[in-house]
């Protein structure tokens, strides 16, 4: 701890302090006797590489892990809990980095589960719903009360999360990376609601790899490596380099290498595109988009205008209602709109799909069982309908390797991996198979800068390789900094695309709006 | 390793809790608890003979059983254990009764391959009703059972029925003594014991090593654990919806077949319920698997120990006079302390596991961090 912390403590009196906190799981300290305190009316950010134990500290004051050592007080007093609802009677939130809402119930449904205070046993939905039209409207959400979990981009689900803690009226909220699936406009718009919070004498923790964002909205930031608590400092005392260097141990350069796109042929061709949506209107509306050999065309848009269901029909999830989808071998086209995911991998494309812990792993399947999930039957993997686990072994422990995918051991069920790895071992798997055409949701949401940097290049030497890559991503740096083209969805319409070069923020921004000049 | 102690320190402690509860209920019911279970545990375990009789008790809880951790891995819950076995019984008895001449060599292994279809036919119904139409398979497997046995008793009554019960007019449901050829071999000369036991075994090993060495069985589990990951890895989810009730089916079609041709009369009988065929195997086995913990293998005990349990019920329904539903609701109460005490076990599970790691947390998590970190 600095000067400038204990001066601030010695006024007011913390709203939480954990001591000591140690948590330990088979071949990792998660935690390592990390202190941390909250004052009212502060957001104290954590900071931390992927792995570091930013969650497993948050999970415990949530009640969801009980440490091995160290204690928890609130308002000055110690506390035990010893499950989520002992956290939300001393009026704890959390926004979890995995979404926890029940798919296949309305959003007012979600917000009334597990509520106690509701008048008598049966809860007023219709009350619930008002109220949250109100909450939503105050702070600007958008979001329908009556819609279904499962209708919802992620962006939308995000902000029915935080919808259920305003809800709640917590004092202390904890945002495991709130903002890794809003685009800056929202992310803006975001922090005034954040702002408003604090106002009120809340208090805010928040989780975040991206230091733009860190250093904007905190007021103090704390640094976690391997578990330890490295230090803790302002943004007015630190830079984002040195944030950097706190939290990896290395510089980090994230920008790219100018290499100009050596482009072949078509090697994706959407053509007047229309498909469903799950709320009656359609999704998407005559779009059309190629993607070329050797080329990363990065689609930008806000979250929930169609590109979850763009990226669902390419995959052959969706089916489509008019026009085709295409890949091309040897300059012949091969229709594969509604041919389904099996048929659509096998003809050279590979995905990564924007829900990682959903879409993209077997939770309880092991690392190495993952990483072949698409392939487990290929003669290399299988021999005879058996499968051939040395290879499996060999090739996951390669690509576990390759991609730096922190994990105790390739037999470690994924679900113990933090996310940000999670991550990291489906994009191994993914481009491992040397796709003709990837998609590419979100490659590095939730993902911390060192792996940020090493995913995007992997990215491009794919490209530089001859993959047609289309990267769907609600982060505008991102597109901007990986594509070689850019387009722009809104509400299902492509917008036009952009040669990187020519492009600006703030005429993609508008796109984005739907403002078409 | 540690996780297989704690099931199985469960498995026996929810025994014994049920055990405990059963004494009360033999109290209660005038019979002295500690006689009443060495009775039980005498007949079924204490002698060759006892065994034997055990054993055979076990085959078909013990197929039926493999039939739902299959299921079960790929999250389909088959409670149409019964039906299958009746519909594998009755065809794997039509094809015995249609080849009166043929040689055991051929006869055998057809007639275990008409119990497998013919349970895999009446499994794979409620497998691609949930599938392609979402009907849930519990609804519709149970309504499958009771067509079974309609099923069942109108071949018994009719197609299938021994030609000598019309002639003596006595029309019980039966057929005739089956050909000699389709006889389960024994396995001893002195015991009751047929060699359905070791096919029951070996298609317990045979589903261990399909679930967890096959590519269908990986994807299976993938699906039975998380269908929207398999679909987009490229495996399809229905089918191997279908396949897992499918696979189910045929182990309990097997049962039905082994049950017949096992059979001290060698006959098909209907008393006009499944259970009269079945000896409620079909459910019993359900229980079977979750006290195994729904893993193949561990059903190949857990069939012997409740294999024993009707053998001892029956004999301490003889001695201490105690009605045999006894046995009944102490299968229920094992189920309930069984399943109360999961979470309990995953609790523990987690405990020995922050032990195991606090032990070599000094070496191991420092070049754990320390590779990562290269
Ligand atoms: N339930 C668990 N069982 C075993 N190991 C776990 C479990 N939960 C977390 N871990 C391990 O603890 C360490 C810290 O994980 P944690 O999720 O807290 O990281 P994080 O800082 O939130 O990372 P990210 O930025 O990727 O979300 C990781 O090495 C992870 O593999
Ligand atoms: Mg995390």
């Amino acid at each position: 701890m600095n000067s400038v912390s204990a001066s601030i403590q010695s006024d007011r009196q913390p709203m939480l302090e954990m001591r000591g906190i140690t948590k330990r799981f088979p071949g990792v300290i998660a935690n390592d006797n990390v202190s941390f305190d909250v004052l009212p009316g502060e957001v104290h950010t954590l900071l931390g590489e992927n792995g570091a134990g930013k969650s497993t500290l948050m999970k415990i004051l949530y009640g969801l892990y009980q440490p091995d050592e160290g204690d928890v007080l609130i308002n000055g007093e110690k506390v035990s809990l010893q499950s989520p609802s002992d956290a939300i009677d001393h009026r704890i939130g959390m926004i979890h980095q995995h979404f926890m809402l029940v798919s296949s119930l309305t959003v007012a449904e979600n917000v009334a589960l597990g509520l106690s205070s509701t008048r008598g046993p049966i809860t007023d939905l219709k009350q619930v719903a008002k109220k949250i039209k109100s909450l939503s409207d105050r702070y600007g959400l958008h979001v329908d009360p009556d819609a279904y979990i499962w209708q919802l981009a992620v962006g939308e689900r995000q902000r029915v999360e935080i919808i259920k803690a305003l809800y709640r009226d917590v004092q202390l909220l904890v945002l495991d990376e709130p903002t890794a699936v809003l685009t800056p406009q929202e992310v803006d718009d975001f922090f005034v609601i954040l702002r408003e919070m604090t106002s009120d004498g809340r208090g805010l923790i928040f989780i975040s790899h991206k230091m733009n964002e860190v250093m904007e909205l905190s007021d103090r930031i704390s640094v976690l490596r391997l578990g330890r608590l490295v230090g803790t400092t302002t943004p007015q005392e630190t830079t984002r380099e040195a944030l950097a260097q706190m939290m990896v141990g290395r510089e980090v350069d994230n920008t790219r290498e100018e290499r100009p796109a050596t482009i072949g042929r078509t090697a994706l061709s959407i053509n007047r595109l229309s498909v469903g949506g799950d709320r009656g209107v359609d999704a998407l509306i005559d779009f059309s988009l190629d993607v070329q050999q050797g080329e990363i065309v990065g689609l930008a848009g806000v979250s929930g205008n169609g590109q979850r269901e763009l990226a669902e029909a390419i995959s052959g999830l969706r089916p489509i209602k008019s026009g085709s989808i295409s890949l091309f071998h040897d300059g012949n086209p091969k229709p594969i709109g509604g041919l389904g995911p099996k048929a659509v991998r096998e003809a050279g494309l590979s995905f990564v799909p924007e829900e990682r812990m959903r879409d993209g792993a077997i939770g309880e399947f092991s690392v190495a069982d993952n990483m072949v999930l698409h392939n487990h039957h290929s003669t290399r993997f299988s021999r005879g309908g058996f499968l051939n686990f040395g290879e499996i072994h060999r090739h996951s422990q390669k690509l576990v390797d390759d991609f730096q995918v922190k994990t105790p051991s390739i037999d470690t069920p994924a679900k113990n991996l933090s996310g940000g790895n999670i991550q990291k071992m489906i994009i191994a798997r993914e481009l491992d198979s040397d796709p003709e055409v990837l998609i590419a949701a979100q490659p590095t949401r939730g993902v911390d800068i060192g792996a940020a940097e090493y995913i995007h290049a992997r990215l491009v030497a794919a490209r530089n390789a001859g993959t047609a890559i289309l990267v769907i991503s609600e982060d505008l740096d991102e597109v901007m900094l990986l594509a070689d083209r850019i387009a722009v969805i809104c509400q299902g319409r492509m917008m036009g695309v952009v040669d990187r070069i020519d492009a600006s923020r703030e005429q993609l921004g508008l796109m984005m709006a739907g403002v078409t000049d | 390793m540690r996780s297989y102690l704690i099931a199985a320190s469960i498995a026996i402690a929810s025994v014994a809790a049920a055990l405990a509860v059963g004494a009360i209920m033999l109290l209660a019911l005038g019979a002295n608890p500690i006689d009443g279970y060495k009775t039980m545990f005498t007949a079924a375990f204490g002698s060759a003979d006892g065994l034997a009789s055990t054993a055979v008790k076990a085959i078909p809880l013990m197929l039926v059983g493999v039939g739902i951790c299959i299921a079960f891995r790929a999250n389909v819950i088959n409670i149409g254990g019964e039906g299958q076995m009746v519909v594998g019984g009755l065809l794997a008895t039509s094809v015995a009764l249609a080849l009166p001449n043929a040689p055991a060599v051929v006869l055998l292994p057809l007639i275990l391959c008409a119990g497998i279809i013919g349970g895999a036919f009446w499994g794979s119904i409620p497998g691609a009703l949930k599938a392609h139409y979402n009907v849930s398979e519990i609804l519709s497997t149970i309504m499958l059972n009771i067509v079974a046995v309609q099923l069942m008793n109108f071949l018994l009554r009719g197609p299938l029925i021994d030609p000598g019960e019309i002639e003596r007019g006595t029309r019980i449901p039966q057929t005739a003594r089956l050909p000699e050829a389709a006889d389960l071999p024994m396995l001893s000369e002195t015991l009751n014991l047929h060699s359905g036991i070791l096919i029951a075994i070996a298609a317990a090993i045979g589903a261990w090593v399909l679930l967890w060495r096959t590519g269908l069985g990986f994807r299976l589990r993938s699906v039975g654990l998380n269908p929207a990951a398999a679909r987009y890895a490229g495996i399809p989810v229905k089918r191997n919806i279908i396949i897992a009730m499918t696979l189910s089916g045929a182990m309990s079609g097997l049962a039905g077949a082994i049950l017949v041709f096992g059979s001290e009369s060698h006959r098909m009988v209907t008393d006009g319920s499944t259970m009269g065929f079945t000896g409620s195997a079909g459910f019993n086995g359900i229980v079977v698997a979750l006290f195994g913990a729904l893993h193949p293998l561990w059903t190949i005990p857990s069939s012997f120990l409740f294999g024993g349990m009707l053998v001892g019920a029956n004999s301490l329904q003889r001695v201490a006079q105690v009605p045999s539903a006894l046995i009944i609701a102490l299968n229920g109460l094992i189920v309930v302390f069984v399943v109360s005490t999961e979470w309990h076990r995953k609790r523990l599970q987690n405990q020995v596991q922050t032990q195991a790691s606090q032990k070599n947390e000094n070496e191991q998590s420092a070049s754990d961090h320390g590779n990562a970190k290269s």
